[in-house]
């Protein structure tokens, strides 16, 4: 278990870098503490599987350094890391038995023939694999194969950090929610360093203490759950986090007050601005409310799904999406407010401070 | 269920099957009709039962040549399925090197049978050929056309030459296939390079190499034109093999009986050995 430092990484898959988009993961620098549970979230060809292997020592970065609990590891190989990794396609030794596969990390590392089978046996129990111990692993099912991988990383009681990517990409959507939970018990009992690398935004969230999303090869944001959806930094979080999506509008902001088309209406406070940047104006649809006053909106469509009715609307010609409760009327003129405390001002993509 | 069925479609599979029947099935009964005859000329035949069968197998000839045969196929199997796939594990993965590695390991099997028997014969002759002066002239005594253990030496290095190919091929094919995670979760396991083939690879390999192993087998076991061009079975009758004794039996002596009964033996010793092999590589598969 290790506190993991990330110094100003930078990789790329050419030998000659030159231009920003040469590199496939841009600069990174963050601490991420002993213990965390991270989530890498975004989507595919965005860096995170590029970040995840430079953590496991699979990749060398092209920049940077990375420390496990201050030591520098950037020089080391992944046996010298004492990691572990859980890979998209289970990985099993087919020709050996459960227990076996458990055992090898262990039989590598000379460890005594007595700790060996008290760890192994300790492990199986962890993760309920007692009953196929004495099984060939060829012939289980995929969730168990992903448990025994799992297993190989768990049964080394110093392993600095587990690394997931992907890991549930195989996996039956019956068993994803039960190895899931499995999962986070065992991070709440054991305490493992865990990295998860998902493009699924409801395994993140559901995973981790700390979000980190990623984007053209750029952290964009790390935060807990509740600040990726209150406060998106970036407008690709707020597409990309929550079902819908947060709406973003081109807005004309004059001090305090927000122009949107032809209607105009106060922030909570004075975004904090450069002249000539792009204005946008970031709304979850859970915080606008339908109704008789405010921004006039023409409905397009409107979606039951259960428990919540999702109405497509439009505010001169703007796609917005707005959440109402499924027992809800829709008046006949339909007009839209936007709670002020839940407006997000972004310039050029990114948000920015309110004052006063 | 109401299902039409029409039966004509089996008219189509006819052509096929006067092909088989002209090519194999009535080729191979011939062969068991000789087999259980005996002529004098004049086309006559007169039946013999299983005579033939029984002085096959009693001949020290056919004994002779039958272990010089399992000899050979032995031999040559133990040397060309390990340095197969030690070729194949220590070629380049990718890039220009993997293609200009499967290009010359290609090489050997292009060449025609007899061609590769004749190139041999003058790779190796003391006097000219480049293997043989050069085993000379680095003190060996080395004359294959009339030492029993020169031309069998000569006899399997011209086979491991022509045919490890054929393995490596087969072999790296099987490697290129393991996905990268394996390695990856290998590394970080902190599996050795022995563990790592013990493993990974030779589990992976194990169905390519079942492959490689029967067709070296049957190969090997029917191998004819290369040992006739180079050594022509000799010195003496050292590298007589099945085939060799078989055709000399047959067209040599013209002793349709014997050879007849001959063939079906080898015939049916291949079939044997294959399925007992296939069968049990093969076992436990379906569980």
């Amino acid at each position: 278990m290790a506190r993991i430092d990330l110094q100003h990484l930078r990789h790329s898959y050419l030998t000659n870098p030159v231009r920003d988009e040469d590199y496939a993961l841009k600069e990174v620098h963050y601490t991420w503490d002993d213990g965390g549970a991270y989530a890498l979230l975004g989507p595919s060809g965005c860096g995170k599987t590029t970040l995840l292997n430079i953590i496991s020592g699979l990749l060398r970065s092209s920049e940077g350094k990375i420390l496990f609990d201050g030591k520098d590891v950037t020089e080391l190989q992944p046996e010298g890391r004492n990691i572990a990794q859980v890979f998209q396609f289970p990985v099993v030794y087919d020709t050996m038995s459960v227990h076996d596969n458990l055992a090898f990390p262990l039989r590598n590392r000379g460890v005594a023939a007595d700790e060996v089978e008290r760890r192994v046996s300790e492990t199986l129990d962890m993760l309920d694999l007692k009953k196929w111990a004495d099984k060939k692993a060829k012939g289980l099912t995929a969730d168990v194969k992903q448990k025994i991988s799992l297993g190989r990383g768990m049964v080394r009681s110093d392993v600095n950090a587990i690394l997931f990517d992907e890991p549930l990409t195989v996996i039956d959507p019956h068993l994803k929610w039960q190895l899931r939970s499995q999962l986070k018990l065992l991070h709440k009992q054991f305490g493992h360093t865990m990295v998860y690398v998902t493009h699924d935004q409801t395994e993140a969230l559901t995973f981790a203490d700390k979000v980190v999303v990623m984007f053209e090869g750029e952290i964009v944001q790390i935060g807990t759950p509740e600040e990726l959806f209150e406060r998106p930094s970036h407008t690709f979080v707020g597409y990309f986090i929550g079902s819908p999506g947060m709406n973003v509008l081109p807005v004309d902001i004059k001090g305090i007050t927000a122009k949107i088309g032809e209607t105009r209406f106060d922030l909570s406070g004075v975004p904090n601005l450069k002249p000539g940047v792009r204005t946008d104006l970031g709304i979850r649809p859970e915080f606008i409310t339908l109704g008789e006053k405010g921004i006039p909106v023409s409905i397009q469509k409107v979606e039951d799904i259960g428990h919540q009715k999702i109405v497509r609307a439009a505010i001169e010609g703007m796609d917005i999406a707005v959440v109402i409760d499924e027992d809800a009327s829709i008046p006949a003129d339909p007009h839209v407010v936007f709670d002020p405390r839940r407006v997000n001002i972004y310039a050029n993509d990114w948000r920015v401070e309110m004052e006063g | 269920m109401g299902k039409t069925q029409n039966n004509k479609a089996w008219f189509f599979v006819l052509p096929v099957l006067l092909i088989v029947l002209l090519n194999a099935v009535v080729p191979l009964m011939t062969v068991v009709n000789y087999s259980v005859q005996e002529t004098f000329g004049n086309n006559l035949f007169f039946f013999e039962g299983v005579k033939w069968f029984r002085e096959v197998l009693s001949s020290e000839r056919f004994q002779d040549s039958l272990l010089r045969q399992f000899a050979f196929t032995g031999i040559i199997l133990l040397i060309e399925i390990p340095l197969g796939v030690v070729i194949a594990l220590s070629m380049p993965k990718s890039g220009i090197w993997a293609s200009v590695c499967l290009v010359l390991m290609s090489l050997p099997l292009l060449i025609p049978w007899n061609v590769v028997g004749a190139m041999w014969n003058i790779f190796a002759l003391p006097d000219i050929g480049l293997l043989g002066y050069g085993l000379n002239a680095l003190g060996f005594d080395y004359n294959f056309t009339r030492q029993a253990f020169s031309a069998w030496f000569t006899v399997i290095l011209m086979d491991v030459w022509h045919w490890t190919s054929l393995v490596v091929l087969l072999a790296y094919a099987g490697l290129r296939s393991i996905d990268d995670s394996y390695y990856q979760a290998a590394r970080i396991d902190g599996a050795s390079r022995w563990a790592v083939f013990r493993y990974i690879q030779l589990p992976n390999l194990k169905h390519v190499l079942t492959l490689a192993f029967l067709l070296r087998f049957i190969d090997s076991f029917m191998v004819y034109t290369e040992p006739f061009v180079l050594t022509g079975g000799g010195p003496g009758n050292t590298t007589t093999f099945l085939s060799i004794d078989l055709v000399k039996t047959a067209l040599g002596e013209f002793n349709l009986g014997s050879a007849g009964a001959m063939s079906l033996i080898y015939f049916l010793m291949t079939l044997l050995v294959c399925w007992v092999f296939y069968t049990f590589t093969m076992k436990g598969e379906e569980s």
